[in-house]
């Protein structure tokens, strides 16, 4: 009964969600009054959704093996947070999960946004049905989660090895919530253009979700980076894999929205080019999950492959940006410029941030296509790698990091005084940081020279914000700015000082032999078996030694029978001036052990400015729904500029 | 704003979504294809690896006749079945040469007595340099040899018995 229960709840909730989509057609027609309904049916939408994903949740909990799906991907010797786990871990569950959060959402933006007009309001939620109506569609059309097997099976088939992790358990919520974060702003986006009123309020309506999404896809990437660094034991930080790609891009356009979203807040001002980021934004979440799905691009990815759902995919993603960029052509016109501003001023110099930014995004979209693009029109297959990017974007991104200390100190609509006296301390910390790379270090490339110049600058110049007033008094989403800034000049210079100093040692080595790579010499003294519950592998010991300081390492190579995979476990120790990598291969004819050795000085600190990055958002994030809830008032524009001036 | 950049977005999109669903309808073709095809033999000379077996190198394929040179293994499981439709072929009075792969003499003698010996001449390649220097990234591969010594094709994978009429086929032109 639990599972149709869940599947009656997940009818029910598609037929709210057209509900939805046809009371918004008939408000927008005749302007009659459907708020009250609109909220009741959005609250409702959400609470069944959430009944289905428990319903889910218990069939997996308890290992019914009468439900396919659980028959499929479950086990019932498996640990508990597993068998919970693969409730998301595949397509369909996952599908549920994804219009779960897409439903919550739009029960949330229901209930609190006060502060849209309630004709885009209710346009919004008609837009945030039609995305979910989609989602249901598929559901219930073509991977129904709830489908019964009879005769029910005595056990399952197990989940895939590889996805049992804890950290692949918390990796698709994190990811879903940032997407239907995205989703959100999308929504707004295409009520506001229906309507025709994008102005402050719905800018300020949209930035919370924006600001969530944004600090979710932040942490995500950091994690996964750090994941593939020490999972896949190839010593790096970034591969910029497809996969890898697709993330990066909603978070580029996030990045530009989020910056665009306080110019429309504050100012009025860039009404369509944020209209515009708010759609490519979700659009790219969109392209990211098509890209993992289809398998059209090769990527370390690939276990989440299906073309058939591509093409489902696919054609989503058609009729959902195919209609917002038909309804930004039509309407975009009806847009009018806001208040005016002069060439140096804050919303000049977020502009110049959007337009970087945004070229970026086009540099990392173009390279993770451009294969596609070519064997289409000329049959020539090649490849794109690391090369290009880190040529084309590592410059846009340097310049952008300059911009990133100016930005802040401008006022709105004009800044009246010159601000670079201000920048003396921070462009004299760069100067002596470059100074200090060309009499120490010669022969280091450009790019992480300019990165520790980059880095010294901002670190100093992002504080600036908080210099010359009580910083105890500056509102919470000042801090959250500086916060994270400064986080971008410690991934800089942790970037910086992996890419020069990094030194990499690849040796075959017996037992006895004694290594040595950057300050560490590294011993081999024995290589041993070793089993864990599902796999077996061969473990190396080893001593390293610096001065008086000593520490054991033991980098194992795993063989998982089933199914057949070798991995390597990178054995990894961090100390507070870097990290030491090492990693055991396989043994040669001689009976010598392939070894992979690294001292990466700072390495560490990439995954700190990621981290802090995240940080400053939730800080900005906690310090804007503050006042929204305790400080709610109609003069909050007046009160903006007052405190910006300040 | 103008109607035309107003619209470039919309245009965009479909262009890239042309593009996806091509890909989508004609799935990559994951094959790595020599570069060699259409250009002369790369020199080898290989030695013998099999009693009574003549050994195999690059001069001996530019005889003015076209040649099928099959890349293969002991070890290769489809490479069993594949042999027996090398037989049809050398029934049809087509020149068959072989490349062993990594391969040991004792398990290529029993290979051949198990599953039938379609082959002229064997050379014995065991660390893989000639397969690589003809392009081929695998077993079992086979190449369509003209009479001067030039490759005019490469078969990727067995060739099973629905190939039979086209390798006949590509012999035919290379004659």
């Amino acid at each position: 009964m639990i599972a149709e229960a869940g599947l009656s709840a997940l009818w029910l909730a598609a037929g709210l969600a057209l509900l939805q989509l046809v009371l918004m057609v008939v408000a927008l027609r005749s302007g009659a009054d459907v708020r009250r309904a609109m909220r009741s049916i959005a609250v409702v939408q959400g609470v069944l959704t959430l009944i289905a994903f428990a319903m889910l949740l218990i069939v997996f909990a308890r290992s019914d093996m009468s439900v396919a799906l659980v028959f499929e991907n479950s086990a019932s010797n498996k640990p508990f947070i597993y068998k919970v786990a693969g409730a998301w871990g595949n397509h369909e569950g996952s599908m549920l999960m994804w219009v779960t959060i897409l439903a919550v959402a739009g029960a949330f933006v229901a209930m609190l946004a006060h502060r849209t007009s309630e004709r885009t309001l209710v346009a919004a939620l008609g837009a945030q049905a039609v995305l979910a109506l989609g989602f249901y569609a598929f559901l219930l059309i073509a991977s129904n989660p709830f489908a019964r097997l009879w005769p029910a099976p005595p056990d399952g088939q197990g989940l895939n090895p590889l996805l049992q992790d804890p950290g692949l358990a918390f990796h698709p919520p994190t990811l879903y919530l940032g997407y239907v974060g995205l989703s959100v702003a999308f929504s707004f986006a295409v009520g506001a253009l229906l309507t025709g009123e994008v102005d402050s309020r719905l800018a300020r309506a949209m930035r919370p979700w924006v600001l969530g999404a944004w600090i979710l896809l932040t942490l995500g990437i950091t994690a996964g980076s750090y994941w593939a660094y020490y999972e896949l034991g190839w010593g790096g930080y970034w591969f910029w894999d497809p996969v890898e790609n697709a993330s990066l891009m909603p978070w580029l356009a996030a990045t530009a929205l989020l910056h665009s979203t306080n110019v429309l807040a504050a100012r009025g001002a860039l009404k369509a080019w944020t209209m515009m980021l708010a759609v490519i934004a979700f659009s790219m979440s969109m392209v990211g999950t098509f890209l993992v799905r289809s398998g059209i691009l090769t990527s370390v990815h690939a276990f989440a492959i299906d073309p058939q759902r591509g093409t489902f995919l696919l054609a989503l993603l058609a009729i959902y940006v195919g209609a917002a960029f038909a309804l930004f052509a039509w309407r975009g016109s009806s847009l009018k410029e806001g208040a005016p501003f002069e060439l140096v001023s804050r919303e000049s110099g977020l502009v110049v941030n959007n337009l970087i930014l945004t070229v970026i995004l086009g540099v990392v979209f173009v390279g993770t296509l451009y294969p596609l693009f070519v064997e289409a029109v000329s049959g020539e297959k090649l490849s794109v790698g690391a090369p290009y990017f880190n040529a084309v974007a590592g410059p846009l991104a340097l310049l952008l990091a300059v911009l990133v200390g100016v930005g802040p100190l401008l006022a709105w609509r004009r800044q009246r005084r010159p601000v670079l006296h201000r920048l003396q301390v921070p462009a004299l910390l760069g100067a002596t940081a470059l100074a200090i790379t060309f009499i120490l270090w010669r022969d280091m490339h450009i790019l992480p020279r300019l990165g520790f110049t980059v880095g010294a600058y901002l670190a100093a110049a992002s504080i600036l914000p908080l210099v010359g007033r009580n910083p105890l008094r500056a509102p919470v989403a000042t801090w959250g700015m500086v916060v994270a800034h400064f986080g971008i000049s410690v991934a800089l210079v942790g970037m910086a000082a992996n890419a020069a100093f990094s030194s990499e040692r690849l040796a075959i080595a017996k037992p006895g032999d004694v290594l040595s790579v950057g300050p560490w010499l590294v011993q081999l003294t024995d290589v041993v078996p070793t089993a864990g519950k599902n796999w077996t592998a061969v473990e190396a010991e080893l001593r390293a030694a610096k001065g008086a300081q000593l520490v054991t390492l033991t980098p194992q190579s795993r063989y998982y029978p089933d199914p057949p995979t070798q991995t390597n476990e990178s054995s990894i120790r961090t100390f507070w001036n870097g990290q030491l990598y090492t990693v055991i291969g396989n043994q040669d004819a001689s009976g010598a052990w392939q070894l992979r050795l690294w001292w990466k000085p700072f390495v560490t600190l990439i995954w700190a400015g990621g981290a802090l990055i995240a940080i400053g958002g939730a800080l900005a994030l906690i310090g804007r729904l503050w006042r929204l809830a305790w400080r709610r008032r109609p003069s909050g524009d007046a009160e903006w500029r007052k405190e910006r001036y300040a | 704003m103008s109607r035309a950049i107003r619209f470039a977005p919309l245009a965009l999109l479909v262009l890239i979504l042309a593009v996806l669903v091509w890909r989508l309808a004609t799935p990559a073709d994951t094959n790595v294809h020599s570069a060699l095809e259409g250009k002369p033999l790369p020199a080898f000379n290989l030695p013998a690896i099999i009693p009574g077996k003549p050994a195999l190198s690059s001069a001996e394929l530019a005889t003015g006749q076209p040649h099928l040179v099959n890349v293969f293994a002991s070890w290769c499981v489809p490479c069993v079945t594949e042999v027996k439709v090398l037989q049809t072929l050398k029934d049809r009075g087509v020149h068959i040469e072989g490349i062993a792969v990594r391969d040991r003499p004792d398990d290529l003698a029993d290979f051949l007595a198990r599953n039938g010996d379609p082959y002229e001449r064997i050379g014995s390649d065991p660390q893989s340099d000639v397969q690589i220097s003809l392009g081929s990234s695998g077993v079992p591969e086979s190449f369509v040899v003209d009479g001067k010594g030039v490759i005019r094709y490469q078969q990727i994978g067995p060739i099973d018995a629905s190939d039979v009429p086209m390798i006949l086929s590509k012999l035919e032109q290379a004659r």
